[in-house]
């Protein structure tokens, strides 16, 4: 198919899975690579050494910045990518490499890990530990729309991908206190209980009908506030759930009614 | 638009003398989940099961008729069903999740499909979502000072509760019947329930209330492809016997109101939030809009 989008997996200090999350859309995955975006760059999947040009990063893990090496390729991703997609918790918001003080074997002086948006500008966060397989499928549709669609295609992937643009720019710290500070404090939380069920670690049990966060499990990925139907809600893409589920799946090639 | 887009709406009731004997109105929610489960269009739903506490519901996942039948009935407090979405692909293995849930409840769904951030393999696993109406609900605390400050009724004495012609009634083991104005249960009232902006499951594929029918039947509004085909081969199997709705009293009239009303109010708190507190110059301070 002509004017495929590329994009690239950018591996920082994170553990592979959310790489693996992508690659468990399964024929998904080959769909996308055969009819959206040709993988430019991903140190486990392509042979390629150096980040090159590409459309759309998706950037998994957080910067150790006593790495040098890692520095570097965080910059070069963000002067040679469109789109910069911060791809999962580490990536987001340092996730479980937050806990790090150094000291670990082999390289004990790596000791600070940020977040990429504390390096870089980042367009899009995508947070969870890992995120969804279906959810990184969704946000590579909607790029290649965004970026090869026609104009009503273009604004639907705009409309799609504002709330998760809107995440890039409210900050880089996320933990199950969000629920607290973002959601309950706000007078918003109805005890829909989908926090408690986006959570990778069960940290998050509903009591009487609000989540009681555990906080000494939280690894702190984001999952649970960007799940929940309160920190955004965008009526003009979700009221449409149903012809977007289709037209998602007609991009996948599943027959569809 | 108040009432969502929706294929048909009818009036209805379950033809399962079982269920309608201890369903809230038209026992619509167990009869349909009833036929998916025996037709196979789902393997389980996640309903209202019984807590740990008179009147509190928890959500269960029920994968059996018995199950379902045990989750007959409204309770007026929060049972966040959601909590189970995961879960039920998961522990227990389903690969066509049902699941019935309040407008918020379907809300969270249905973002959930679309930004599965933390729902891997959820979306393609929901086969059928059942919305109920809903204005508000309250804290297990706040129903048990309406039940048993209000009503004097004890929460385990209590056999049936109902909300309906501005009342708020309990009804007790032993015949009896307590009733309160509707309007001294508001101050109980969840404060997340005074932002939503939905009263009759827009985003269910399937939504029911007791509003706009006579006693012992339900609304039903079909809305997606999904609950177009289950509905109408549940009605063909003749687990429903429907009415038009143009036909009942009140009808689509009292639901368009209500759902006016709701909507009305809660635009209003939302506006009123965008201004709560005050700023430096004199405007006023935000606090947070979730529909931002």
């Amino acid at each position: 198919m002509a004017n495929k989008i590329t994009v690239g997996h950018v591996h920082m200090s994170g553990c592979t899975g959310c790489l693996v999350s992508l690659a468990d859309n399964y024929e998904g995955l080959f769909k996308i690579l055969d009819d959206y975006a040709d993988l430019v760059y991903a140190l486990t999947l392509v042979d390629v050494r150096h980040v090159p040009e590409m459309d759309v990063a998706l950037v998994e893990g957080s910067v150790c910045i006593q790495d040098e090496n890692a520095v570097e390729e965080i910059k070069e991703t963000r002067r040679k990518a469109k789109v910069v997609v911060a791809l999962g918790g580490c990536a987001s918001y340092g996730n479980i490499t937050r806990f790090c003080r150094g000291g670990q074997w082999n390289q004990p002086q790596h000791e600070s890990y940020l977040p990429i948006g504390d390096i870089i500008d980042v367009d899009v966060t995508l947070p969870g530990c890992p995120p969804g397989s279906q959810a990184i499928r969704n946000v590579c549709v909607m790029a290649y729309l965004l970026l090869q669609g026609s104009d009503e295609q273009k604004a639907l992937a705009a409309a799609y991908l504002t709330p998760l643009m809107n995440l890039a720019k409210r900050g880089t710290e996320a933990c199950g206190c969000d629920l607290m500070y973002d959601v309950i404090n706000q007078g918003l939380c109805m005890g829909c209980g989908t926090c408690a069920a986006s959570c990778p670690v069960r940290a998050i049990t509903m009591v009487y009908g609000k989540p009681q966060i555990d906080r000494d499990m939280c690894i702190k990925c984001g999952a649970c506030y960007a799940q929940c139907p309160r920190s955004f809600f965008n009526f003009d893409v979700i009221n449409e759930f149903e012809s977007i589920t289709e037209l998602i799946g007609a991009a996948m090639g599943q027959g569809g009614e | 638009m108040v009432l969502g887009n929706y294929k048909s709406a009818v009036a209805a009731r379950s033809t399962d003398k079982g269920i309608l004997s201890a369903s809230q109105d038209g026992g619509i929610v167990t009869q349909l989940f009833a036929f998916a489960l025996d037709e196979g269009i789902i393997d389980g739903a996640i309903v209202a099961g019984q807590g740990a506490e008179p009147w509190m519901p928890e959500p269960v996942v029920a994968t059996t008729r018995a199950e379902l039948f045990a989750a007959r009935g409204t309770r007026y407090t929060i049972s966040p069903n959601m909590a189970l979405i995961k879960e039920a692909t998961r522990s227990y293995g389903l690969d066509k999740v049902g699941i019935v849930g309040t407008p918020c409840q379907m809300q969270g769904l249905r973002k959930a499909q679309l930004y599965p951030i933390g729902m891997r393999d959820v979306p393609d696993k929901i086969a059928l979502a059942i919305g109920i109406f809903c204005m508000e609900n309250f804290p297990y605390q706040g129903l048990e000072t309406m039940v048993e400050d209000h009503c004097t009724v004890k929460m385990e004495s209590a056999v049936k509760m109902d909300i309906g012609k501005g009342k708020f009634s309990v009804y007790t083991e032993r015949g009896g019947l307590s009733q309160i104005p509707l309007k001294l249960t508001h101050k109980y009232e969840q404060p997340g329930c005074h932002v939503c902006l939905d009263y009759v499951s827009n985003l269910a594929d399937v939504s029911t209330g007791s509003v706009g029918t006579p006693d012992g039947w339900s609304t039903v509004f079909v809305r997606t492809k999904v609950g177009d085909s289950v509905w109408a081969r549940a009605v063909d199997a003749g687990c429903f016997e429907t009415k038009p709705i143009e036909d009942v009293k009140p009808g689509l009239e009292l639901v368009t109101k209500l759902a006016t009303d709701k909507i009305t109010k809660n635009q209003k708190t939302v506006e009123a939030r965008a201004s709560f507190g005050v700023k430096a110059d004199g405007s006023g301070k935000a606090l947070r809009n979730p529909y931002l």
